[in-house]
């Protein structure tokens, strides 16, 4: 069997309990919050790992981000990852799904040598989960979303257990795929001190790098447009904390849910 | 701009894609229909459904039944069950023939699949899992309101210029409208040309539990790390009070419990009149799928849980004792 060229697109993001909407501004304060790699992205990326152990290949990451999520990458590339490609450029900024996925597709067949794309399965800030199918049009290659599992097939097919509503299914696709990764389901590995000292430096293109119109990129390309912001509100709790022994607490706590429901 | 495939000014209707699964429509497809029908009327615009599939007669006759004037019936035994390539390549063709003005679809795992592709593949704009829906005043674009960053931030997301606006919509979040056997619409049967060379994926293997639907109950007892791989006492709290068993993300992950019982931002909005919240630390992207119920009891022995921010009654205690008491008491007060 050949050996696999993987590509792991990830995205740095806020840790989303660190945003919030600013109320004079009605825009997102993101200031305050720290970033980290996308949570699924991670578990993609160990996907990627273990099969290029288990077949052979190289695994490259893929971000489309301001210059500041370069440092992050460094990480995928301590935990093993052989190169990292950081698409960085206003023209990028503001993008919505059609964009991201257009300027993600781009960078991978500028990356060359591929047959299989890994995304997590949705962003912890944006959580639409369509850009893995996006990318896989903007290339024309069969996708696998949402997969738990993945291995080759003796006739070089990918093999892929993927969840559907109530349950799952085992498919087969040709390669070159795309694929999504759900979150969790394996572990992903630390950083290697060794490999971070090693590691190669991140190589970073902008828009006319990609030989693209700009006007098919960013919020310029983008056919949706955010109107207004706000900041959630749940309703009000009444947060009535229960005092007690256990058989006390229990007769209120049953006294609470019989006034709401009969059974 | 990336040019649409076609201009606002030839796009008509609001069409539906019709999940199905056996030829049965899913829960979200017929909660689309519903909230859908809402939205054609305030607009005096008519409903189709988008329904691909083998030996559907019967999923065409319930949408008709449950608002849809239309229903486009693709048939095929390549669409039997979905695939990529044929749901997409068959929807496109459809969609750029008919050019519908809107197009909902339901945010389950396949829904999600032929959405992000079908997007691209038309160069529109998608706005994903939408909370709401409704039209915008003076301009009639769809307005889709979304959650992001885990559920704290909310924004409403418009497609100006490119048709069909597409969304979607988690299962759950629009109530099922009333089945009307009288409704009047009509079946039109298009011709489908697929081939085979045209799907790159084989299905191998199928699994479906027979599935609980969690978004429906009225109660919902749930669990997370905090019951340490025994959903016994849960279960049987949820069994008494006629309710389901709900988890957190963390516990499915574990294995201890199925996918179909999970709460939140990737699993399911559930809006319960009363929820247990049992072993959970009340993370956002958990919230989001509890927030609207009637009244929140969070059990946790952790007094500093964000979950007893977000809960009526809050019993800081270790789970199982608290469970095993509250499950006698409510034996005992049997009639
Ligand atoms: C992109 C993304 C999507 C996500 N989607 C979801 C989602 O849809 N749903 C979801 O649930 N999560 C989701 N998460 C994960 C979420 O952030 C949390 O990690 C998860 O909800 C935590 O689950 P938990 O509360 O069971 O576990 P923990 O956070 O570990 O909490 C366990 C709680 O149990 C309590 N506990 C332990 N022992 C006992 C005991 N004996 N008695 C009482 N209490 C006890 C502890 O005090 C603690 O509060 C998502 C995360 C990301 C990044």
């Amino acid at each position: 069997m050949k050996p696999l060229g993987i590509i792991v697109c990830v995205k740095v993001v806020p840790k989303p309990e660190e945003v919030s909407v600013n109320p004079e501004t009605r825009t997102l304060d993101r200031a305050k919050a720290r970033s980290e790699l996308n949570p699924p992205d991670m578990n993609a990326i160990e996907m990627a790992l273990a099969l290029r152990e288990r077949y052979g290949g190289s695994v490259s990451l893929l971000s489309m981000g301001p210059p500041f999520a370069a440092p992050y990458l460094q990480v995928g590339l301590a935990m093993g990852a052989d190169h990292a490609y950081l698409l960085s450029d206003r023209l990028f900024g503001g993008a919505d799904t059609l964009p991201t996925s257009f300027a993600l597709a781009r960078g991978i067949q500028k990356i060359g040598e591929w047959d299989l794309v890994l995304c997590g399965e949705e962003s912890s800030d944006g959580a639409t989960g369509q850009v893995p199918a996006g990318i896989a049009e903007w290339l024309d290659c069969s996708q696998a979303t949402y997969a738990m599992d993945l291995a080759l097939l003796p006739d070089g097919r990918l093999r892929a257990e993927r969840e559907i509503r109530g349950g799952h299914e085992v498919i087969a696709v040709s390669l070159p795929a795309v694929v999504s990764v759900k979150l969790g389901v394996n572990e992903p590995r630390f950083m290697d001190m060794e490999l971070r000292r090693t590691a190669p430096a991140v190589t970073v293109w902008n828009a006319s790098d990609l030989g693209v119109d700009p006007a098919s990129l960013g919020f310029e390309g983008s056919p949706t447009v955010v109107g207004a912001v706000w900041q959630a509100k749940s309703p009000e709790r009444r947060r009535e904390f229960l005092d007690g022994t256990l058989q006390e607490k229990a007769r209120l706590l049953a006294e609470r849910i019989r006034a709401l429901v009969s059974f | 701009m990336i040019p649409p495939a076609y201009a606002p000014d030839e796009a008509r209707g609001l069409w539906v894609f019709l999940e199905q699964e056996g030829g049965q429509l899913e829960g979200v497809a017929l909660e689309l229909l519903g909230k859908g029908r809402e939205l054609a009327r305030a607009r005096g615009i008519l409903l189709t459904g988008l329904l691909l599939g083998h030996g559907v007669e019967a999923g065409a006759r319930q949408a008709i039944a449950h608002g849809a004037d239309h229903v486009v019936v693709a048939e095929d035994p390549l669409l039997a069950a979905y695939t990529t390539d044929a749901y997409t390549n068959v929807s496109a063709r459809i969609i750029l023939e008919r050019k519908p003005e809107t197009l909902l679809l339901g945010a389950t795992p396949n829904g999600r699949d032929l959405a992000g592709r079908l997007a691209v593949r038309l160069r529109t704009g998608l706005t994903a899992d939408c909370t709401g829906l409704a039209w915008e005043e003076g301009t009639g674009l769809l307005l889709g309101e979304v959650t992001g960053f885990g559920g704290g931030v909310m924004a409403s997301i418009k497609c100006a210029r490119h048709r069909p606006q597409m969304a979607t919509v988690r299962p759950g979040i629009f109530p099922l409208p009333p089945s009307d056997p009288d409704h009047a619409g009509r079946i039109e049967s298009v011709a489908v040309s697929l081939e085979a060379g045209e799907i790159r994926t084989q299905i191998l293997e199928r699994v479906r539990h027979a599935g609980v639907d969690i978004t429906r109950a009225s109660v919902i007892v749930a669990g997370g790390r905090g019951v340490k791989g025994d959903f016994g006492p849960v279960t049987e709290l949820a069994r008494l009070l006629g309710g389901e068993v709900g988890a957190s993300r963390v516990a499915c992950d574990l294995g201890w419990i199925g996918r179909d019982h999970q709460i939140g931002q990737t699993g399911f909005v559930t809006r319960p009149k009363v929820a247990l919240v049992c072993g959970i630390s009340g993370a956002t992207q958990f919230s989001v799928g509890v927030k609207d119920a009637g009244l929140i009891v969070a059990i946790n022995s952790d007094p500093e849980a964000p979950i007893f921010e977000e809960a009526d009654v809050c019993v800081v205690d270790d789970l199982f004792p608290v469970l095993e008491a509250l499950i006698a008491e409510l034996k005992r007060r049997r009639p």
